[in-house]
Formats: structure tokens, sequence, C-alpha cells
């Protein structure tokens, strides 16, 4: 079985495109769509790597990434952030709660592969 | 005011008795519903509390004074200031609440562009619609060898974002007209008058018939022109206009066109006028038979688009520069060179036009200076004999909405291709 990514994204046309694309690369894939308890389901399905959208309802990517970060148990899980938004100062604020990667949409599949072989070595 | 308490009149006033205090002692401005609920509670007429509006006036230049329009140095106090040049000081308070009303309007548009939820929430839905395609449309053509019921899935999934992105995209188009005009009331002066002679149809009956003298009856007529910019525009406008309509008048116009057909050059020469003239001209006749529909655009020496008249199937940049392609602007580096041109924008829902382009000097000759050139392109429907001329000329409207690829026109990339 190949590693295991959880993707966080309320998009439902994203999350089958990219759990499809994921899955035919060869990493076994989650989802969770709301923000509320992201961060239960991080710690309960303990994946390889995250990949978490910025406007989620119920709560923040950038909260949860916060959460995430002060939690011993998921400090240095790898998390790629995505957001509609490319603005330097979303990038930054990302940058420093500690995001691994940061994708503005729209990305092209390619991007999120490389950037996930990158984050997490096969 | 006597046997009042200034607290019982404040109270009767509905202000607190410290607001109350500021207006006694000329601080505070006074007017309106105020002006009448205090004299109401005197129990005298509003006249006689008036004298106010001087403390307001020496109020609002204290408070301008204080906002650094006004040297902090001059010593003089606003007292004295408003006493010897009443006129002066209401200007220059009239200025400073104007300058309040516009760092208002500045502020509430860069606070929407910014932090505007509706905007955002409505761009975020986009992005993320276009998202969900371009991902699914990447399996689909990435996947030679997909799965039926993936490919069924994944086309219905881009069908439906599809819907919804159009939907998404028309909702923050018709969201950005609304707000653009109502709220902010901010339009620009070529803006305003482009809507004032969009409202006349480009054809004013009053200086057909009065010439010249019509013309500050038609500008008072007009709601469209709201500031003086826009009013010093219309009235250039107009002149030109009455000047035209003298040398080509209408109905000598209109009969010559049968033998003259929508060309500007055997028009300028039946009248003896410039070519630019017999375009303005064509441009300016009222709708009738045997009138073509026909659009015009005029371009300063910079290339800035200074007069447009809209035709269907022709799209005009409402922003920012047009397509460098134009014979509009071909004329612009080869002045007084009449250009004729069968042109088509490389867009759906667009015609082919037979463009007429000239550039003409904007002045009389005079020696020891160079001419100031504008060039001016008025668009016809071809007629059945143009139709294979020379070909057509594809050209767009402006780069960002420009799907051509390879151009060398390209000044910036297009929104409709880059990143897909």
């Amino acid at each position: 079985m190949g590693k295991h990514v959880l993707v966080i994204e309320d998009e439902p046309n994203i999350i089958e495109a990219i759990s499809f694309i994921l899955s035919r690369d060869g990493w076994a894939v989650d989802t969770h769509s709301n923000g509320h308890d992201a961060v239960d389901v991080v710690r309960a399905k303990a994946p390889d790597l995250v990949i978490l959208d910025v406007m989620l309802p119920g709560k923040s990517g950038y909260d949860i990434l916060s959460e995430l970060r002060e939690d011993a148990r998921t400090h240095d899980l790898p998390v790629l952030m995505l957001t509609a938004r490319g603005q330097t100062k979303d990038r930054e604020l990302a940058e420093r709660i500690g995001a691994s990667r940061f994708m503005t949409k729209p990305f092209s599949n390619a991007e999120v592969l490389e950037a996930l072989r990158e984050l997490v070595p096969q | 005011m006597q046997g009042l308490r200034q607290a019982d009149l404040a109270k009767k006033a509905g202000i607190s008795a410290s607001y109350l205090n500021l207006i006694e002692h000329n601080r505070r401005r006074i007017g309106g519903k105020l002006l009448l609920s205090l004299a109401d509670a005197l129990g005298v007429e509003p006249s006689a509390l008036t004298e106010g509006a001087e403390a307001a006036l020496i109020a609002t230049l204290g408070e301008a004074r204080a906002a650094g329009e006004i040297a902090a140095t001059d010593s003089e106090p606003p007292e004295d200031f408003a006493g010897r040049f009443p006129g002066w000081a209401e200007l220059l308070v009239r200025r400073h609440r104007r300058v309040l009303e516009l760092e208002r309007i500045v502020e509430t548009l860069t606070d929407r562009l910014t932090h505007d939820p509706h905007l955002a929430a409505a761009l975020h839905e986009v992005l993320s619609t276009v998202t969900a395609i371009r991902s699914t449309a990447g399996i689909l053509a990435d996947t030679p060898e997909l799965e039926r019921e993936w490919r069924d899935r994944f086309q219905r999934n881009i069908n439906e974002d599809a819907k919804r992105l159009a939907e998404s995209a028309q909702t923050l188009v018709s969201y950005l007209d609304e707000g653009g005009e109502e709220e902010t009331g901010l339009a620009a002066p070529q803006d305003e008058l482009d809507a004032f002679l969009t409202d006349a149809g480009f054809h004013f009956e009053a200086l057909e018939t009065g010439g010249a003298g019509e013309i500050d009856g038609v500008l008072q007529e007009s709601e469209r022109l709201q500031s003086a910019a826009s009013r010093a525009l219309a009235r250039q406008y107009l002149q030109r206009y009455a000047e035209d309509a003298a040398a080509l008048p209408l109905a000598d116009t209109l009969a010559a066109l049968p033998g003259t057909g929508a060309d500007p050059a055997a028009l300028a020469r039946r009248f003896g006028v410039s070519v630019a003239q017999a375009m303005r001209r064509i441009a300016a006749l009222p709708p009738a038979r045997g009138v073509p529909a026909v659009g015009m655009v005029s371009c300063d020496a910079s290339g800035t688009l200074v007069f447009r008249k809209p035709v269907e199937g022709f799209a005009l940049p409402r922003f920012g520069a047009a397509c460098p392609k134009w014979p509009l602007f071909q004329a612009l580096s080869r002045p007084l060179l009449p250009i004729r041109r069968l042109v088509q924008q490389d867009m759906r829902g667009r015609d082919a036009f037979l463009a007429y382009a000239i550039a003409e000097p904007v002045s009389a000759p005079d020696f020891g200076h160079a001419p100031l050139f504008q060039a001016h392109m008025l668009l016809v429907p071809p007629g059945p004999s143009d139709q294979d001329r020379d070909g057509i000329d594809g050209l767009g409207v402006n780069c960002r909405i420009c799907p051509r690829e390879g151009c060398d026109g390209r000044r910036e990339p297009s929104i409709l291709t880059d990143g897909f």
C-alpha cells in the first residue's frame, strides 16, 4: 500500500478529481470536507501528509494548521495548503504558521503530484 | 433662553448637554433637523438660531486647519478670517467637506477591494470551480485508457462545474456593475460623456436645426453630465458637432449617401471637408432607411481612446488600451494616409466590418510647431463587393481578453488562454 494522504477540501468535484489522481499515483486517499472536526480527523487517521484548503466551512485552514502545529503528534506532519488567493501576505501567513508547501488555485494535476512527491518521498 | 435649564433644553432637543454646550459656544455645526428641534424646544423661529450657521463655518474652518489643509503657521483665528472674507471662507469650507467626502469614498473603495466578503466569496467560488474543471479536464486529457464509468462521471462533473462557473461569473459581473455606479457616484468624465452620447443615440436634432446656439440648452437638459469635467467635454464635443453639421447639412448628407455609400473619403470630396469630419458626420446620422449602422472610435496621439461609438458585432474595450492591430493605430503611425481594411475580431459573435481609418492634425498648421494628430476609425458593415478584397485582418479587443496565439502585438498575457 502506498503512503496515506488526507485531503481536507469542501468542493466535491475537486475532492473527486484529486482523489482520482492521487489513487492512480499510488497513494491511499482519505477525504474530509469540513473544518469543525478536521483536527480530530487528522489525529484519528494519522496520514503521512495532509492537503488542506484554506476556506473551509466551520474553521479556516489557517486555524486548523495552527492547532496541528501546536500538537507534538502532528507538529512535523507535511501539510500542503491550497488557497484561492495568491497574495504574498497569504503565502507569508501560511509559511509563518508552518505550512510545508503553499499552492494557489487553480493548480495543475502535475503540480500537485510533484509537490506531494517532494514532501513525502515514496 | 431664560427659564429653561441647559440640561432640560438638551433633553427636549434629543441631544446631550455637553453637545449642546459645544453648540452654544459655536464649536459644533447646527443645521437641519437639530436646528428645527432646538427652535421648537425653545419656542422660537429657526431663523433666530441661524447665527449658528456662521458658527458652523468657523468650526469647519478650524477643522480644516487642524487637518492641515490651511497652513498651521497662519496665526489668524478662523473667526477673523470668516469675518473678513466670508465668500472665501465659505468656499474653503465647501472644499474641506468635499475632501472629507472623497477620503471616505476612497477608503470605502479600498476597503471594498481588499475586504469585501461578498466579492471574496464570489471570487473564491469562481476559482474553486475553475480548479475543479482544470483538474478534471486534466484527467480526461491525460488518461488515455480511462474506464468508461470514470469518463462519464468526470464529464458530468465538468458539465456541472461549467454551468456553475457561468452563473458565478454572471453574479460577479452584475455585482461589480451595480456597485460601481450606485454606491460611489464616481463615474469618470469620459464615462459620463459616453452615457450622454449613448442616450442621445449620438445624434442631436437641436444642433441640426439650431446650430451652436442650442448647445447650452442641450447641456442643461442632460442628467447624465454630473461633473464640470464631463460638461466641459460634452461642450467641446457639441461645438465640433455643430461645426460638422454646418459643413455637412443633414438633408444634403442623407441625399448624398446613395451615391457615396458610407465611404468617408467620397463624402469628404463631395462636401469639400476633411475625411475625419465626414466620418464623424456619418457616425452622427440618425437611424433611417439607407443609413448603415456604423461604429466609430478616435484616439489621441498617445493611443488613448477619446471617442467611442459602439456598434454591434465589434467590441470596444471599456478600460485600458485597445488592440494595437486596429487600423486606427496603423493610421496614427502613417498620418494623413487613408486606410481601408476588412477586419473581424477573433471572438465568437463578432462580425466583419469595413474599417476606414485616418489620422489628421487636430489644429491648424503653424510654422515652428509640430502638429498633433488624432486618429479616427469608422466601422461600416461591408457590402457584398467588399468581402473578398484583400482578405480579412483578424484582430482583438484588448490583450487581456484576447485568445489570439502568437500575436506580435501582444502586450500582456490573456486571462483566457494563460495558465490552462
